[in-house]
């Protein structure tokens, strides 16, 4: 257990010091919607990142590009890894930029559908 | 359908033997009035008189001619078979026709007069079985299907095991041509067997051969006894041909018909019961959960009572509609993470509510495990199932150990547990438990809160969400005495994190066996018994789903079923999608799409599905694809209004994956 735990500390801090050029490239939405279809993020999180059963949430309000990188490529969770050989830094934070395109959902409130007994 | 038939062989030999039978008979009708005495003296032999042997074969009645002359005179032994199916009050009998059942169909129809049971045409035996599924969860009353012995039997045995995961009684009987010296060659020689009933034994809770009148008599009784004494499941005859074809013989005596008496359920051992009221009154933090443990309203009722009584959480794992979902002590799986006691009643996986499991390839593959429990919390089950297992088929889960393990049936133990549990609360312990409800109160209010707000995510969404879907369709229904006949979960259970669930046929609970294609065929069963008690009948139809069997649609519009099937189609089987993705993943490897959205294999795109064309061509009104949320309101209202002038009708509604 210790030698997992020093194993994922070391890849955490590598990737977080990655990712710090990651935040200030130049990303594209529209290329990032294409992505998060290609690589499935769709499968379990939905076509708009709302999630569902079978994944949370994802967007609107994602979070930090840097630390979904580095839950990504080390997650032991439900969720599978996704490596950078099969999805790039690049790609990543398209993806990331398609999330925070989302628009915040509207108060349940506000919906009748959701206000029924 | 070509399996089902004679081939033309057959049919030249059966028409010949009919015919030559026939010749016999009028011959024999002629003749035997004339006494020997009046007989004309035999002409002078113009050869050597044939041998004994040779005369008996030239000039007797072949056995299976004897059969079939018999047959047309006496009274059909399948006429005394319908009697003991009368005596049962079955009311209906889907069925996909077959050669080796059709002496006691045509008794079912002409002898029987087509009612109790009514034959429902059928297109495919799995539909048949599933349907009989469905309307058991609805009417509590077991239904017959009829399959043809090895071919059709097969087609059944996915149903079946569903059935038996389900806790279920169906009475499947196999016509067989057991006789395999008289049997006729060919086609129904594939379709015969020695022990057709071994295809379905280890998933039946019995099984059976008659060889006479009087043992079918007495198995039919009893397989229907077995079925439906709790645990509940399905039972198999293998009914002979010949049995059915061959007329009544009187051995002695007339077969009688049993008289049926049903079995009181097994409870719980009174020292078992005694202790676990012990535990649960003295708990910090009881917790109950149960997947099956209503089998009918009274459970509902009697799961309220202990519930309130001990002021304990409810999680409701979905085998049935067990407990309100707008009761405040209704609660999510994780509320076992702080009890202290954990009431289990009739959980198919007693270790999956206390233990997690993480698909994510970890120890070379297999997963990781972990306890969702404090070390030292009780455990108490009440389940029947233990009374109900097999060797081969594991849907009892993996093993967990237990404190205070009853094998009785919940429902029928509730009462004894309510008032042990009243007497075991001590006095001083009345307002921590009161308490406790106040704060399950609040709980519950964040909690609803929470899930409408998550529905409001991609509430405008194309594809439709499942959120949407589901709200939408209960915007419609809510004021009906509506029934969810069937969803399989995955629209992320919205219908039971939404929908107001009180009532006992608000919710039938999935398919046990998790066998696909169940949705349909059982919805359909499950609206024929709404119809008849002037229920409203709805279901999530998926779209993997219906594509297993889509004939049962055509049933559905033949019976003049009326059901609301608003489709959630994902286009594609998307538990699989997510499996080769998680797989791809594990592997460092981009799973190939073919030019699909899910990995080559799992999508059901290129060509798109038209469902409401498919439903539309077997006599449904339909109406899709509809991919635009502010559509769907008012196709419904058309829908409806259409299901509720008696007809089915279908919706297909592109969605979200989930």
């Amino acid at each position: 257990m210790k030698m997992f735990k020093l194993r994922f500390f070391v890849s955490t801090a590598f990737a977080a010091v990655a990712l710090l050029s990651i935040e200030v490239m130049a990303v594209d939405a529209a290329n990032g919607k294409a992505g998060y279809v290609k690589h499935g993020c769709w499968q379990c999180h939905g076509f708009v990142g709302q999630g569902g059963i079978a994944g949370p949430k994802l967007a609107p309000e994602p979070m930090p590009l840097a630390a979904m990188n580095v839950f990504l490529r080390n997650t032991k969770g439900a969720m599978p890894p996704y490596m950078e050989a099969v999805l790039s830094n690049d790609d990543l934070a398209d993806i990331h930029a398609y999330l925070l395109s989302i628009p915040k959902a509207a108060d349940y409130k506000s919906i009748p559908l959701l206000n029924l007994p | 359908m070509d399996h089902k038939k004679s081939n033309t062989k057959v049919d030249r030999r059966q028409f010949l033997t009919g015919v030559i039978a026939a010749s016999a008979a009028t011959a024999a009708n002629t003749i035997a009035p004339v006494s020997a005495a009046d007989a004309p003296a035999p002409r002078a032999p113009s050869a050597l008189p044939p041998s004994a042997k040779g005369a008996a074969a030239e000039t007797g009645t072949p056995r299976d001619l004897a059969r079939e002359s018999a047959r047309v005179k006496g009274i059909p032994g399948s006429d005394f078979m319908v009697d003991v199916i009368k005596s049962l009050g079955i009311k209906y009998l889907p069925s996909n026709c077959a050669s080796s059942f059709r002496a006691i169909h045509e008794s079912l129809i002409n002898y029987g007069g087509n009612t109790m049971p009514e034959y429902l045409t059928c297109m495919h035996e799995e539909s048949a079985v599933a349907m009989a599924h469905g309307y058991f969860k609805i009417s509590g009353k077991p239904l017959l299907t009829l399959c043809h012995g090895t071919v059709g039997l097969q087609h059944a045995a996915m149903a079946v095991y569903n059935a038996w995961c389900d806790r279920v009684p169906v009475i499947v009987v196999g016509g067989n041509d057991l006789d395999a010296a008289y049997r006729p060659p060919g086609v129904p020689t594939f379709h015969s067997a020695q022990d057709i009933n071994a295809i379905v034994r280890d998933y039946t809770k019995w099984d059976d051969t008659p060889v006479s009148l009087q043992h079918f008599s007495q198995s039919f009784v009893r397989a229907y006894k077995i079925a439906m004494t709790p645990p509940y499941g399905p039972v198999a005859i293998s009914l002979d041909a010949g049995l059915q074809q061959e007329p009544m013989r009187d051995h002695g005596a007339k077969p009688y018909i049993p008289r049926y008496v049903p079995t009181a359920p097994p409870q719980g051992d009174t020292g078992a019961v005694k202790e676990a009221a012990r535990l649960l009154a003295q708990a910090q933090n009881p917790v109950i959960a149960v997947d099956r443990a209503a089998r009918t309203a009274a459970g509902v009722g009697l799961l309220v009572q202990l519930a309130e009584l001990l002021q304990a959480k409810v999680i409701d794992m979905g085998g049935r509609m067990n407990f309100p979902k707008t009761h405040y002590l209704s609660s999510p799986p994780t509320a076992v993470n702080g009890a202290d006691v954990i009431i289990g009643m009739e959980l198919s996986d007693f270790w999956a509510v206390v233990n997690s499991f993480t698909d994510n390839g970890e120890h070379g593959g297999i997963g990781a495990n972990g306890t969702r429990i404090k070390p030292d919390t009780k455990l108490i089950s009440i389940s029947s199932i233990d009374l109900n297992t097999k060797a081969n088929y594991q849907d009892f889960q993996r093993f967990q150990v237990v404190d205070v393990p009853m094998a009785a049936d919940a429902e029928a133990t509730l009462p004894a547990l309510i008032e042990a549990v009243k007497a075991a609360i001590p006095n001083d312990r009345k307002s921590a438990i009161a308490a406790r409800g106040e704060a399950a109160k609040k709980t519950y209010a964040e909690n609803k809160a929470r899930t409408r707000q998550a529905a409001a995510l991609a509430w405008d969404a194309s594809p439709i969400s499942t959120a949407r879907l589901v709200m939408e369709t209960y915007g419609q229904i809510k004021d009906l005495d509506w029934s969810l006949v069937a969803s399989e979960g995955n629209v992320s259970n919205w219908p039971n994190r939404l929908w107001p669930m009180e009532k006992y046929h608000h919710w039938l609970g999935r398919s046990g066996g998790y066998g696909v294609g169940y949705g349909a065929p059982a919805s359909v069963g499950a609206a024929l018994a709404n119809r008849d008690l002037g229920r409203f009948s709805v279901s999530i139809q998926s779209d993997g789903d219906l594509m297993y069997a889509p004939g049962v649609l055509w049933t559905a519009a033949k019976h003049k079923i009326p059901l609301l099937a608003v489709m959630h189609n994902n286009r594609g089987y998307h538990q699989e999608v997510m499996h080769i993705q998680r797989l791809s993943n594990f592997r460092n490897r981009v799973p190939n799409l073919g030019g699909d959205m899910g990995p080559v294999g799992t999508s059901i795109e290129r060509p798109d599905i038209e469902y409401h064309k498919l439903a539309e061509s077997m006599g449904w009104w339909a109406k899709g694809p509809i991919k635009d949320p502010a559509q769907l309101g008012p196709a419904l209202k058309e829908a409806i209004a259409v299901v509720k002038s008696g007809q089915p009708a279908l919706l297909n509604v592109w969605t979200q994956p989930r």
